[in-house]
């Protein structure tokens, strides 16, 4: 559901059609700067009533994905 | 019993400089600054002091409404751009306008014109003899900015904006918030040459946090629409215009979505001046004023987030 949730968002953000997004993608790789991935982000806590912190190292679908579950499971 | 706002005026350099200007300078191009903050184009001062700028905004908003310096109890001027630190820009625009009553500055950064308006409303109400009370906002951002620096250079320009406040019932409500560091938003100054001074020596340029700036500024914009709305009873319906601090095209644009807001209702006008901190609500409340898109007893909303952090809005009937 997380990462349903991400590709769409993503899908709309770059224009980009959500086949071609699976969770090896980087944001790199959809034109995704700093400013679009924290838009990302605060869509992401509301839709899941998280704190989400980004950090480099989250530049992946799948990994994005990983820390948003964890953050759900939490709390 | 508060104030309406009964003049308005602003005043930018000649010299208007273009993205691909800033190309020449910078590694950047004007795609990337468009689609990244929305600005095309910012005024840069050649020869023009800051208080300059704010005395011709000043005067702009005098002969709006009709009045004279003489007119005028209080000046309320802000800054993060002076000239001086002493004289303040208030006292430097007292001076140029020929006026008398007192001057005093206000520092609230981006957000200072919202705390301009609010010490108006204090003033208002302690001093029954204030009858009108000019607000300033003034900045010749092109002195704080790092020219080597792509991040903040592209994004600022230099003007001033300035308002007549009379004595009346305009001003409905409003929010304001600090939460105080430096660690986002900071402009260091005041280093001088102390021999005795040990600690670390800053640049005196802008140094910004982009990602948290954003959202905090975001953030801050909608809690303080909703705050206000809700607090008065009102929908966005009831509101004809927001105007907000001219940051970023992106913060007003998905700050504008979150609010679930329609695009012609958020005045925006960051594509011809940029980001000029405390002078952009009053630049903005001037060209929408002068636009005839506003009726008397239209409600509109001002709100502006910043250095600080502070993040300010009001409530107000024109």
């Amino acid at each position: 559901m997380v990462q349903e949730k991400i590709i769409a968002m993503l899908a709309e953000a770059t224009d980009t059609d959500a086949s071609e997004i699976t969770a090896e993608t980087k944001f790199s790789d959809l034109g995704i700067d700093s400013l679009d991935m924290t838009e990302m982000a605060m869509d992401l806590e509301d839709e899941f009533d998280i704190t989400l912190e980004m950090s480099p190292e989250l530049n992946t679908v799948g990994k994005l994905t990983e820390a948003v579950e964890a953050l759900v499971a939490e709390a | 019993m508060s104030f309406k706002i009964i003049g308005t005026g602003m005043y930018v350099p000649s010299r208007a400089v273009t993205n691909d200007d800033l190309a020449q300078i910078v590694e950047t191009n004007d795609e990337w600054i468009t689609k990244r903050v929305g600005i095309k184009e910012r005024r840069i001062s050649e020869t023009e002091f800051t208080s300059d700028l704010g005395a011709k905004a000043a005067q702009a908003a005098l002969d709006n409404c009709g009045c004279k310096a003489e007119d005028i109890d209080l000046i309320l001027a802000a800054s993060v751009s002076g000239e001086t630190s002493s004289p303040s820009m208030a006292c430097m625009i007292q001076n140029k306008l020929g006026a008398t009553c007192p001057a005093m500055e206000v520092s609230a950064a981006c957000s200072a014109f919202l705390f301009l308006l609010e010490t108006a409303a204090a003033y208002f109400a302690l001093r029954s003899n204030y009858k009108k009370i000019l607000v300033v906002g003034c900045e010749r951002m092109s002195g704080v900015l790092d020219w080597s620096d792509r991040g903040t250079c592209v994004i600022f320009g230099d003007g001033a904006g300035a308002a007549v406040l009379e004595r009346g019932e305009g001003y409905l409500d409003a929010v304001i918030n600090v939460k105080g560091g430096d660690d986002v938003i900071k402009i260091p100054h005041g280093i001088g040459c102390s021999p005795f001074f040990k600690g670390e020596i800053e640049s005196p340029y802008i140094h910004m946090q982009g990602q948290e700036t954003f959202q905090y500024a975001v953030t801050s914009l909608c809690d303080d629409v909703n705050t206000l709305l809700e607090r008065n009873g009102l929908t966005m319906d009831d509101i004809a215009y927001i105007v907000p601090h001219q940051a970023n095209k992106r913060i007003v644009d998905f700050a504008r979505k979150r609010l679930r807001m329609p695009e012609e209702k958020m005045f925006c006008n960051i594509e011809k001046y940029g980001n000029t901190s405390s002078a952009s609500v009053p630049i903005a409340l001037d060209e929408l004023a002068k636009s005839g898109k506003l009726n008397r007893g239209d409600k509109i909303i001002l709100c502006a987030f910043g250095g600080g952090l502070a993040d300010a809005a009001c409530l107000i009937e024109w």
